[in-house]
């Protein structure tokens, strides 16, 4: 049997779990109303009508991290009760192949997430206009999205069969996503100041992209040990 | 086979932390600024270090376990991480007392190493929920040990990017030693490390002495029929050992 291309197979992966996300609706929606309704939260937690610099990025990006949580708690979950990983194992496929599927599919979530959450928390909550800090928002919210995507498709498969997936996703994941949440919300917050008084670090962007990089092998090279069985 | 020169190593370990202990007490000079209460750090810091290199042993183990699938490595990882999260329980105690004493805060959230420590912690914490909640004990060995290889490699990188944060007070141990810690107080530190890297070693063997000896037991209770009157065996977080198929 000859082996299928990689790049097929991650995208037939791809549009299955696309495609089983619009049957369903299970997580987007979830993510989206949870992101809007957290940041109602914090406006009657903190008793705040706007927020700048670093109280905005803070609230921005945990709302986000906990939204990505619900996805990573599901990402996986058709896969272990429906036979998703024994049909993929008996396939020739390579096995990374799924990490990556998996990977591209909570940055896909992500992405329309923000599409909702962002704009809302720009109207709700932001102080200072967003228009101006967008490009290196745009560029903050990439990295971000993939250090949460990696770190969410590894600890996902890590928790999906075990009997407490929906505590151990979490609580796993959260120590790991602290660095990421410190570099996307340190990035952020000069571009949430209403003076637009701080210049943002370049530390943030290298430290980002130097820990996406480092998970991500980290995530390759240990993914086939979860799939043996 | 396990308890092969325990009790001489137990001994130069007593004698060890024994005579760092009275060094630290009585030889060694008192901090000008801290006096007395700068002697913890002849216990916290070593502690420290040992924790976090023990962490990191235990994902070279578990890479160990997963290139051999043997399972005793994934017992060596297992008891690597049990011994340093204890040790990682009084490193936080030791250091809280000890930021009291000199900044007058329990806790101080603009240090790094003290917030990447309990971060550390509080991922390692999870180590042993995860493997309680799988049951097939190959797999959760499997399991275990990309757990500890990730979270291994989490340690280093995690006090880096923490560190860049900025603004920080803790006092950079060894930069002093190299700079400016005084003679008696460098051997007196030295000399701690020394015998707490030994503490760890002997914890640990002790304690695989006993995961072994237990497993023998229960092998050589199985043969004699005695177990099987005994309830079902529970789950466990411990790696059984005897997974391979030799003992059902």
């Amino acid at each position: 049997m000859t082996r299928p291309r990689s790049a097929a197979v991650v995208v037939a992966l791809l549009r299955a779990q696309l495609r089983l996300e619009l049957r369903t609706f299970e997580s987007l929606p979830a993510m989206c109303l949870f992101s809007v309704t957290a940041f109602l939260l914090f406006h009657f937690g903190l008793d705040v009508d706007s927020l700048s610099g670093n109280l905005a990025s803070g609230v921005l990006w945990v709302t986000l991290l906990l939204a990505a949580l619900l996805a990573i708690n599901r990402v996986y979950v058709a896969d272990a009760e429906q036979g998703g990983f024994d049909a993929f194992v008996l396939s020739p496929a390579e096995r990374s192949t799924l990490l990556l599927a998996k990977i591209l599919v909570l940055l896909i979530y992500l992405v329309v997430v923000e599409l909702v959450a962002v704009p809302a928390f720009a109207i709700l909550l932001l102080e200072p206009s967003l228009w101006q800090a967008m490009p290196s928002m745009l560029g903050a919210i990439v990295l971000g999205d993939l250090g949460i995507a990696v770190i969410g498709a590894l600890v996902g498969a890590l928790a999906v069969r075990t009997q407490a997936r929906d505590l151990l996703g979490p609580l796993v994941s959260l120590p790991l996503l602290v660095p990421v949440l410190l570099g996307v919300a340190r990035w952020t917050a000069p571009l949430f100041d209403a003076s637009r008084a701080g210049a943002v670090a370049l530390r943030w962007p290298l430290v980002l992209a130097l820990y996406d990089a480092i998970f991500g092998l980290i995530a390759f090279s240990l993914f086939d040990f979860l799939l043996e069985d | 086979m396990y308890g092969k020169g325990l009790r001489p190593l137990s001994l130069i370990t007593a004698a060890a932390v024994a005579l760092t202990l009275a060094a630290a007490l009585f030889w060694a000079p008192n901090d000008a600024y801290l006096g007395f209460l700068q002697k913890i750090f002849y216990v916290h810091v070593p502690l420290a270090i040992l924790t976090l290199c023990g962490f990191v042993a235990a994902g070279l183990m578990a890479v160990a376990h997963l290139r051999t699938r043997d399972p005793r490595w994934d017992m060596r990882s297992y008891v690597a991480i049990h011994i340093s999260l204890i040790f990682g329980v009084a490193v936080l105690i030791t250091g809280s007392i000890w930021a009291r004493g000199a900044w007058g805060h329990w806790w101080v959230w603009n240090d790094p190493t003290l917030v990447s420590f309990l971060l550390v912690m509080l991922l390692y914490a999870t180590y042993q929920p995860l493997r309680f909640a799988i049951e097939d004990p190959e797999r959760q060995a499997r399991y275990a040990s990309v757990f500890a290889i990730t979270a291994g490699a989490f340690v280093p990188i995690n006090f880096a990017i923490v560190r860049l944060a900025p603004a920080y007070v803790h006092p950079r141990t060894l930069s002093n030693i190299s700079g400016n810690l005084p003679g008696r107080m460098q051997v007196v530190f030295y000399l701690a490390l020394f015998a707490v890297t030994l503490l760890w070693i002997t914890l640990w063997r002790f304690e695989m002495t006993a995961k072994h000896v237990a497993a023998q037991l229960r092998q050589l209770q199985n043969l004699v029929g005695e177990a099987s009157d005994e309830a079902p065996a529970r789950r466990s977080a411990a790696p059984s050992l005897t997974h391979a198929g030799s003992v059902s």
